[in-house]
């Protein structure tokens, strides 16, 4: 059975997710539509071996929902952050820089789920990544304190995003 | 198109107008951000404005104006957020990269030396840092 899976669906997180981007695109669940989309998106689940990409795994999905409200709230929250310092008339007194944030997360995909995360929320630009030391390295435009920002992103992300990935 | 969109009830065309004018807004607001930022690395934040927050709230909006008039859920738009999500760091890691590395092998002062700490004009291909 075990091996069974392995050949027929060797990523079945991803088989899912192409099922169900066909069917948002298709807009239908009639039959032949999941049909068609489950054999379109198990083929292409399939062709992905070639690929060697790096192993992974997720666990508690429910823990990736109370992530996704997080980053949902923060988003909402930088967003008017940086509207607010883009209307301040002359801007003064503002202070923008690079932080370089330790990290304890290695698994890949968290570390792509987390450059995404940086990347939405206005303010923060993922710059570098140094894999040698775990380090990223962040441009910040509003740059107060530095030390605030490493735990903000260890401890609203990383903490999550470990529980999620490793 | 303007028949059909007359026939939207009151109460889903206010808050869909309310959403498409502050995802408009935002993104009007970012692109001032990037008229008005000094440096690159301040720039490279004001479109995302538009590509998080703006965004959505226009996704929102036709999410709310099509479902209603089809009187059945639509969530296309629910795939572009998706992949906006998804695409946007890989654009804005290159831009910021390409940047760093012109800048460190220019000699700025601005940004920060690699972590080995040399202070060596980086050579391609053997910085330390890379992108995941």
């Amino acid at each position: 059975m075990r091996r069974l899976m392995r050949r027929w669906l060797p990523y079945p997180l991803m088989t899912a997710t192409l099922l169900a981007v066909w069917l948002l695109l298709n807009e239908s669940m009639a039959p032949g539509t999941v049909i068609l989309g489950g054999l379109l998106s198990l083929a292409t689940a399939a062709t992905l071996g070639v690929l060697d990409l790096p192993g992974g795994r997720f666990r508690r999905p429910w823990a990736a929902l109370s992530l996704l409200g997080v980053v949902l709230v923060d988003i909402l929250r930088s967003n008017w952050a940086v509207a607010k310092i883009i209307l301040r008339p002359g801007g003064g007194g503002r202070v923008s820089g690079f932080v370089r944030i330790p990290l304890d997360l290695r698994a890949p995909y968290g570390l792509a789920t987390l450059a995404c995360i940086v990347t939405a929320t206005p303010g923060t630009v993922w710059v570098a990544y140094d894999r040698r030391r775990n380090t990223i390295l962040l441009h910040i435009l509003d740059l107060v304190d530095e030390q605030e920002w490493i735990d903000t992103i260890k401890g609203r992300y990383e903490t999550r995003l470990m529980e999620l990935f490793e | 198109m303007n028949n059909h969109l007359a026939d939207l009830p009151a109460w889903a065309a206010v808050p869909a107008a309310l959403l498409l004018l502050a995802g408009a807004g935002l993104t009007l607001i970012g692109t001032v951000g990037l008229l008005r930022f000094g440096s690159f690395y301040q720039r490279v934040h004001a479109p995302t404005l538009g590509s998080t927050l703006g965004i959505g709230c226009i996704l929102l909006a036709s999410m709310l104006i099509f479902s209603v008039l089809e009187s059945r859920a639509i969530l296309h738009e629910l795939l572009i957020t998706a992949l906006m999500v998804v695409t946007t760091p890989i654009t804005l890691m290159l831009l910021a990269r390409a940047a760093l590395y012109r800048d460190r092998s220019e000699g700025s002062d601005e940004v920060p030396p690699p972590p080995s700490g040399s202070t060596t004009v980086p050579k391609p291909g053997a910085s330390d840092e890379a992108g995941v």
